[in-house]
């Protein structure tokens, strides 16, 4: 397949896919949806101990530490300290697990729990912090071209604007916006990664994402909130494939008026009416 | 003394160390971090961190997430 590894700040993925571990109706679902999708990156919350679900059950019984490389993030976080504390601790939850993902984080700094957009003044500032401590960071954005052009400037290593606020299944709302981020971003550093991260509904929405160029999709409510998880994480595995493929094989442009796929000589003589 | 633990009052014998908190609490360490009035306390360092009255203590885990 002409389709190239993800490669983030030294990591290298061969799934495009990152898949959010957070309200699945149970651990096992969760666990059969992780593996129907395919993705290699699962992203995990930090939290105060003794949540446990009804049966006292950790998260962490139910998770592969060898198999998936955790994205930590600081959801929940809505000052630039905050985040930042969240990502110390999640970093040194990871390195308690020799788990890969420790040196990264998925940065989110919110404005507020009604709409979870991002804090752009907030988040600019723990992004500074964090890279200055030696993170990896991935950031949450809005779909801002300029937001996100700061953010790269800052150290970030991967810009993830929204498609659409988070669990919303509104899709990608601005295509314009990520088609400018991704040119922007991408000048002269083609291989500089770009998520988009939040949003999708359904399979279509990663495509589209896809297709604009993205480098990979980030979601979590759109499966653990589908009818059936595990069928709709496949769909979203498929969807990324085939994103992933249209973009690289070009789409031809939209034109107005149609253009005749069989050839129009050597038909055969019209019908005379009598 | 006492520390507040997740927002919970411990009543803990003076000299107690974070590591000696987190078998009291019979947690897994590995599945642990630990801030100490709103800083980090490395892993490497629970046994020889002393506790103080007063100090506010977070014990966190990772849980499900997007």
């Amino acid at each position: 397949m002409a389709e190239n590894a993800l490669r983030i700040a030294g990591f290298s993925f061969s799934s495009r896919l990152f898949v959010g571990t957070g309200k699945y109706a149970s651990y096992e679902v969760m666990q059969q949806a992780l593996a129907a999708s395919g993705c290699e990156v699962i992203t995990v919350a930090v939290r105060r101990e003794r949540l446990y679900d009804e049966q006292d059950r950790s998260l962490l019984d139910f998770i592969d530490t060898d198999k998936y490389t955790i994205l930590p993030n600081t959801a929940g976080c809505f000052t630039a300290d905050d985040a930042v504390r969240c990502a110390r601790l999640g970093r040194e939850l990871l390195e308690g697990m020799g788990n890969p993902g420790a040196g990264w984080v998925k940065l989110e700094v919110l404005a507020d729990t009604k709409t979870l957009l991002p804090d752009p003044i907030g988040t600019l500032e723990a992004c500074q912090t964090l890279v200055g401590e030696g993170f990896t960071v991935l950031v949450y954005s809005t779909d801002d071209p300029v937001m996100a052009r700061r953010l790269k400037a800052a150290g970030a290593a991967s810009v993830m604007p929204a498609g659409s606020p988070i669990g919303s299944g509104q899709g990608v709302l601005n295509p314009n916006a990520i088609r400018i981020i991704l040119e922007d971003l991408k000048e002269g550093d083609p291989d500089y990664p770009i998520i988009v991260d939040a949003g999708v509904g359904t399979a279509s929405d990663v495509t589209v994402a896809m297709e604009l160029g993205a480098d990979g999709v980030l979601l979590n409510t759109g499966v653990a909130h589908a009818k059936q998880p595990v069928h709709m994480a496949a769909a979203m595995k498929h969807a990324i494939t085939a994103g992933r493929l249209a973009y690289i094989s070009g789409r031809i442009p939209k034109k107005l008026y149609a253009t005749a796929s069989s050839p129009l000589e050597g038909t055969i003589a019209p019908t005379r009416s009598s | 003394m006492n520390v507040i633990v997740n927002d919970e009052q411990h009543r803990l014998e003076d000299g107690t160390t974070v590591g000696q908190l987190i078998s009291r609490l019979a947690l897994t360490p590995r599945r642990v971090a630990v801030e100490r009035n709103r800083e980090l306390v490395p892993r490497a360092t629970y046994d020889r961190t002393v506790l103080k009255d007063g100090d506010q203590i977070e014990i966190v885990t990772l849980v499900g997430g997007g």
